[in-house]
């Protein structure tokens, strides 16, 4: 791709050269300059949503409890690194292990979001990226769009969504860059002021269409040339698109964002709905998440130490495995935190006991705190947002608690 | 708005083509579905029942070889493993083109429309190493003969079909009171729970986690080989009777005939009835459908007893389906379909391609628009609302395939100010005319035109 040239066309560049297409172009919104304010903060906030349901007695075993191994005889192999005693950290994050000694990674046990019984991905991922409790009424924004309502001095650039689907999770009023680390934008100058015509009625089209030409130049990722968009191109750039959703490159992209104008970052990983043959399928997804992590740390240098990172997940799985290697759908589960921001080299949470009668519904691991007042803690520290908006506007109904003291 | 021609094949089909006649009614796009099914027969593509012998044969040869590991043969089979491979794999590669030629040449687009909207209902994807391209053989003998039947018909393809017990794990599924489980292997929930959760009820539907329960314990038995694809093993079934929503069902001899029972009430339950009006209101439609059409919709396909043409019927008679013109942003599968289609990309331009060529300008393209065909992140399959496919890289994936799959494939292209026309016919509004004189190269023209909002809805 060395041989596509960077437009140098910018925004501002539109609306002069807007007058030679006539006054059919004048009135449009999308040729009004959009002026950026670098935010405050030096802090940083990755969001990774694990998609599928981690099941969180097994990432972080309670191997003091001697029930866990009753519950879950075929599941518990290889070497689990001891954290405290009481947990052990899967054996397939290892390599994460220097971050825990070095109080980087930290981990809350038996959390859950509001979420109950139905036990359904889709419906416990809406709710985790939503953000509210069962009883509100559906929003359609999520509460990372919502914090950013609320952070002095956010702009489009301070938040940035990676990866090819969209988050419920960043989406609402508030601006946010979303990418994928593939995307490319190979438009002459005149076929993008037509483009802005004829996007000009359709507001869903014109915003993205807006923003995507806006995120392509800033990255770097445009040219002005659609004559070089060829066979060759496609093919090259069907090849970029075979890796593009590896979590090291997606968290490569996002340190990347986050080493210059944004100061959120959110993606997914995907593969942690573990019905059969557990051990081989969450030593994989792990292994992602773990790949996301060192990424992050490495690419991020200096700026790690003002960074968060917080994994989340629907839902947690039934406390004993099942007749096939697996856990099925549950309740109560872990979240993982990393970053020089965080104080790790914990496990956070109370433990609620495995006995059946302690169980929920006496089968899935007991929620003792809600998942959500983690990332509120965090985003308190991080950006000084009040208590009272985290309880009332980001993440509604959520009772805070006592600060569990998760930041550094 | 009403029902026009242009609009019937856009929002009810793959798209214009200049050689096929839009319907002139709603009736005409109900009529696509009876008699012959004619794509499938002009370009054949086999059921994952046909392609089992050489699948499993593919299969049989990578564990001969893998077994081998370190051995004087292993070269050799290694060899035999490659050489089979390559053939099905060669097959595969006339499977796809036919995916493509059906959707740009076919007179029956509704058919094309429907075999994907319930090839979504019931999502599988490949996993094994067996299966990992075998998707589009499961929704041509599970899926697409079924459309225009009874829904309990698919129901029972899908729920007794290798794929889909591998995909939500029904293969490793025992009784824990079976024979087979023998004390060590037991129940897995996963089928039984998305088929009340996706397939049938509906997230909101009346069941319990105890149904759930009830009704894995019920499809335990259900299993496959690669020799004979799918079997009942009674010694994995769990042998006493279990109660769903209320009906108890089994508690003889393990046997099929019980859990084709509960498929047969699950089928005609009324929040499945309500479930599969909205979904395909919410496909066909809008995001956001009209609930009087989709109380209309239920009550026809229950009057029928669970007949899928009523509901296709009375959705295509409903005036919402013609006044809410536009409102749905095209999938990019739908959207790369209805461009090959509009031109029409010939059917021997498309039998020329190779696997590389389909895949840099059809289904790379696709998955940079956010949509990896047949292989959606879950069984729930892939999103509907607008909002969802719009979004910057998705419209920028869409540009660029717009913008370079044309001259990808002609050395010359039509004239933006005809090619409008063409591809929408008196539904391009202003803008878009006006974009189609003023490009500076036709390539740019087209490019628009097939990036344009007035092409990516419908």
């Amino acid at each position: 791709m060395s041989d596509l040239k960077t437009s140098d066309l910018s925004r501002r560049g539109f609306l002069l050269r807007g007058g030679a297409l006539g006054c059919s172009l004048a009135a449009s919104p999308l040729l009004t300059p959009v002026t950026f304010a670098a935010t405050g903060g030096e802090n940083r906030l990755v969001v990774i949503i694990l998609r599928g349901a981690m099941d969180g007695l097994d990432v972080v075993r309670p191997y003091g409890d001697p029930l866990l191994e009753k519950y879950r005889p075929t599941l518990l192999g290889g070497k689990a690194h001891d954290l405290d005693g009481f947990y052990a950290l899967h054996p397939a994050l290892s390599d994460l292990m220097p971050l825990w000694k070095a109080g980087e990674l930290g981990f809350a046990q038996a959390v859950s979001t509001p979420y109950r019984d139905v036990r359904s991905h889709f419906d416990g991922q809406d709710l985790l990226e939503a953000g509210t409790g069962e009883d509100t009424d559906v929003v359609r924004d999520g509460w990372l769009n919502r914090l950013l309502q609320v952070m002095p001095g956010a702009t489009s650039e301070t938040a940035f969504a990676v990866g090819h689907s969209d988050m419920k999770l960043v989406s609402g009023a508030a601006a946010v860059s979303s990418w994928a680390p593939d995307g490319r934008m190979d438009m002459s100058p005149q076929a993008q002021l037509l483009l802005q015509e004829v996007y000009h009625d359709d507001p869903l089209f014109r915003d993205a269409g807006e923003e995507a030409l806006d995120i392509a130049q800033s990255l770097g990722v445009s040219s002005g040339d659609s004559f070089g968009v060829s066979k060759r191109v496609l093919r090259e750039q069907a090849k970029q698109g075979q890796n593009a959703s590896n979590a090291d490159v997606v968290a490569s992209f996002a340190a990347k964002r986050l080493n210059e104008t944004a100061r959120i970052a959110a993606f997914s990983l995907s593969g942690w709905d573990t019905h059969r043959g557990q051990r081989n399928g969450l030593a994989r997804a792990l292994g992602n998440l773990q790949n996301a992590i060192l990424t992050l740390k490495t690419e991020l240098g200096t700026n790690w130490e003002r960074t968060a990172v917080v994994a989340i997940t629907e839902f947690g799985r039934t406390a004993r495995e099942n007749g096939t290697r697996g856990t099925d759908h549950g309740t109560g589960g872990a979240m993982v935190m990393a970053g020089g921001a965080v104080r790790g080299g914990k496990v956070y949470g109370d433990w609620p006991g495995l006995d059946e009668a302690q169980l929920y519904a006496r089968r899935d691991l007991m929620p003792t705190a809600d998942v959500r007042s983690y990332p509120a803690w965090i985003m308190q520290g991080l950006f000084g947002v009040d208590a009272t908006t985290l309880q009332t506007t980001v993440f509604p109904g959520l009772q805070l608690g006592r600060d569990p003291g998760v930041l550094a | 708005m009403g029902f026009t021609p242009e609009i019937a094949a856009i929002r009810f089909g793959e798209g214009l083509s200049p050689l096929v006649t839009a319907p002139g009614s709603a009736s005409d796009v109900l009529a696509q579905l009876q008699g012959a099914d004619l794509a499938a027969e002009a370009y054949p593509i086999p059921s994952f029942a046909d392609l089992l012998p050489q699948i499993a044969k593919v299969e049989r040869l990578r564990r001969i070889w893998r077994k081998a590991a370190g051995k004087a043969e292993e070269a050799e089979l290694r060899k035999n493993h490659r050489e089979a491979r390559a053939e099905m794999s060669r097959a595969q590669v006339q499977h796809t083109r036919h995916f493509y030629t059906r959707s740009i040449t076919t007179e029956q687009p509704f058919r094309e429309r429907l075999t994907r909207f319930w090839g979504d209902h019931f999502t599988v994807v490949g996993g094994s190493v067996a299966f990992r391209h075998a998707a589009p053989y499961y929704v041509e003998g599970a899926i697409r003969p079924w459309i225009t039947g009874r829904f309990v018909d698919m129901l029972k393809a899908v729920v007794t079909h290798p794929m889909m017990l591998l995909y939500l794990d029904q293969i490793a599924s025992f009784g824990p009171n079976s024979k087979g489980a023998r004390g060590r292997r037991g129940l897995n929930e996963n089928l039984a729970r998305e088929l009340l959760e996706l397939h049938t009820l509906g997230v909101d539907g009346s069941y319990s986690q105890t149904d759930v329960r009830q009704l894995a314990e019920l499809l335990t038995g259900l299993s496959s080989t690669l020799r004979d694809g799918f079997v009942f093993r009674e010694n994995m079934a769990e042998p006493d009777a279990e109660t769903v929503l209320g009906k108890s069902y089994g508690g003889g001899p393990a046997n099929l005939d019980d859990i084709y029972a509960v498929l047969e009430d699950l089928a005609i339950h009324p929040d499945t009835a309500t479930h599969l009006a909205r979904k395909l209101a919410v496909h066909f439609t809008s995001d956001t459908p009209d609930e009087g059409m989709i109380a209309d919709m239920a009550a026809a396909y229950l009057a029928s007893g669970g007949a899928l043409m009523p509901l296709y019927e009375v959705m295509l008679e409903h005036p919402f389906a013609w006044d809410s013109f536009g409102q749905k942003v095209k999938q990019p599968v739908d959207f790369v379909m209805s461009a090959l289609r509009v031109f029409p990309v010939p059917v021997r331009t498309i039998a020329k391609m190779n696997r590389g060529q389909m895949h840099a300008l059809m289904t790379a393209p696709m998955a940079a628009m956010g949509q990896n065909l047949y292989r959606p992140l879950g069984p729930d399959g892939w999103a509907e609302d607008a909002e969802h496919w719009v979004t910057p890289q998705g419209v920028a994936a869409r540009l660029q395939f717009a913008m370079a799959m044309p001259s990808a494939i002609y050395r010359s292209l039509p004239d933006p100010r005809e090619f409008v026309t063409r591809a929408l016919g008196d539904l391009a509004d202003e803008r878009l005319l006006f974009a189609a004189r003023a490009a500076e190269t036709r390539r740019e023209g087209v490019g628009l035109i097939l990036a344009s909002p007035g092409f990516q809805r419908r």
